[in-house]
């Protein structure tokens, strides 16, 4: 691909950086991770490709299914319409990370995952990681009251499966738990 | 998607600056548009200049009774502020009614105000578009146009608005502050909100008055008494994550069952957020009687153009418009 040089030029564009690889620092599930990737690559594509943290799915690339949902700084965000460099000094969680970040967890998951689990909440299991980071921000931002609720604020999710009824028992027994 | 360079920005004057000096450089705040049409080779910056550190985040109640929402202000935040729910509820469920839960957290209020339409042909990067390459044709006049608009067109495009929360601030009279850096120097404006969004008329691809580098900076919403009681309807062709086949801001304020003033906009069936102004001038002083609330739907749709296939959307809006009002008037309501 093409490599386009920024012409020098004083003032603020001094900070420049690409089109080509830069180094890029990311807080991922606790460490600090140090990536050279192009400006124009997704957080989605440094977290699969680069990190081998392949948890978080590309569905559409385009915002729409919601099966690439991570947390940033805590929030749950779309990683294919989130570009990686602007991550930086920004916590990424992933489904990798939920359960016990640092490893110390002993194999033990998050209660929301115990709860997919349990509830049978997933078929082909593409779009579950994106469902469970939803579901954990769903129930922490206090929009898991009833059926109704959860399924307006979990509509950013979708599973071709349709296994909507058993992500909303997980969603409302992981709720109860937490 | 192009190759691109980036630029994290630590002020605003910097930040203006560098977008002013160069037409392939664009802000990028959310990016839930930015990014998308980035890789769909929709839009060609060469140069990102990244704002989200900027300090435009806030969102604060004023003493008029209004509340000024900053221009990186996440949609999920201004949904739940306090202010703005008590004050301006149909704001707050235009925003909950919008995209996803993972989308409102990423899309920033200025974003909101410069996100692109979601026509199909637009989008493609490909089929003639008015929009995307003035001259081109508009593939939509003959093509799916289900969703298109039907107040406001030209026979250059018919594309529909997509904000919601933009339909009650047009409802409410906002403004749009932004800065500028023009040869004279740095400097503010302040853009009416019923001035801000373009009809496409013979220029389909100028959308905003802004000059290139112009940014957005916050959303001021004046202190309006009868928004305390308004609503945000919205029908769509699925219940949640759907854009608008039609919605309404209302808000409605009534004395012994006459009108006294009345706020109304359209959503989902203009080329812009569409103030319904000659319905209100219709109902202020007038009954609060269904029959009232019919004519003056009819007598803002009545110069509605429709294609084959969106020619029911006037009939839709006269319904919703309809049903808004009468929610408003005969309970105590807030949505």
């Amino acid at each position: 691909m093409a490599v386009r040089t920024p012409e020098a030029s004083p003032g603020p564009e001094a900070a420049e950086r690409g089109p080509g690889p830069v180094k890029v620092r990311l807080g991922v599930n606790g460490r600090e991770r140090g990536i050279d990737i192009e400006p124009r690559v997704s957080l989605l594509e440094v977290l699969r490709a680069e990190l081998d943290l392949t948890g978080a799915k590309r569905g559409c690339d385009q915002g729409t299914c919601g099966a690439c949902t991570v947390w940033v700084d805590g929030r749950r965000v779309l990683a294919c319409l989130t570009l990686a460099i602007t991550c930086e000094g920004r916590e990424v969680t992933t489904i990798e990370g939920l359960a016990r970040p640092d490893g110390t967890g002993d194999g033990q998951l998050h209660p929301m995952q115990e709860e997919f689990i349990a509830q049978d909440a997933f078929q082909c299991g593409y779009c579950t990681p994106g469902q469970i980071m939803s579901a954990v921000g769903c129930v922490q931002e206090g929009h898991a009251t009833d059926d109704a609720e959860i399924k307006e604020w979990m509509s950013g999710n979708i599973c071709r499966c349709a296994a909507y009824p058993h992500i909303r028992a997980a969603i409302r027994a992981a709720r109860d738990r937490v | 998607m192009r190759p691109v360079t980036y630029l994290l920005a630590d002020d605003v004057e910097g930040a203006v600056r560098t977008v002013t000096a160069d037409p392939d450089t664009h802000f990028l705040a959310g990016g839930t548009t930015e990014v998308d049409l980035l890789r769909q080779n929709v839009l060609t910056p060469h140069r990102l200049v990244d704002i989200n550190r900027l300090p435009l985040t806030g969102i604060e109640a004023l003493p008029d009774g209004g509340v000024r929402i900053g221009a990186l202000a996440r949609m999920s935040e201004v949904a739940e502020d306090r202010g703005v729910r008590e004050r301006f509820p149909m704001i707050s469920r235009a925003l909950e009614l919008g995209a996803s839960a993972q989308l409102r957290h990423m899309a920033s209020m200025g974003g909101n105000m410069m996100q692109k339409v979601r026509c199909g042909y637009y989008r493609d990067g490909e089929s003639p578009c008015n929009k995307r390459l003035p001259g081109s044709g508009c593939a939509a006049l003959t093509g799916v146009s289900r969703t298109h608009a039907v107040l406001g067109t030209s026979e250059h495009c018919i594309a529909t608005h997509p904000s919601d929360v933009a339909v009650p601030l047009v409802a409410l009279d906002a403004r749009i502050h932004t800065r500028i850096h023009t040869r004279t120097g740095d400097g503010e404006r302040d853009h009416a909100i019923g001035d801000f969004f373009l009809e496409p008329g013979d220029t389909p691809d100028r959308e905003h008055p802004l000059a290139h580098g112009e940014l957005i900076t916050a959303i001021e919403v004046p202190g309006l008494p009868i928004a305390r009681r308004s609503l945000y309807l919205k029908v769509r062709d699925r219940e949640s994550y759907e854009f608008a086949l039609v919605s309404v801001a209302a808000a409605v304020d009534m004395v012994d069952g006459v009108i006294g003033d009345v706020r109304l906009a359209l959503g989902g069936v203009g080329t812009r957020p569409w103030r319904a102004i000659r319905a209100e001038e219709f109902l202020i002083g007038a009954p609060a009687i269904p029959e009232n609330f019919e004519q003056a739907a009819r007598i803002e749709l009545s110069d509605a153009r429709t294609t084959a296939m969106n020619a029911f959307k006037p009939e839709l809006a006269r319904r919703t418009l309809v049903r808004a009002l009468e929610t408003l008037t005969r309970d105590g309501s807030q949505r």
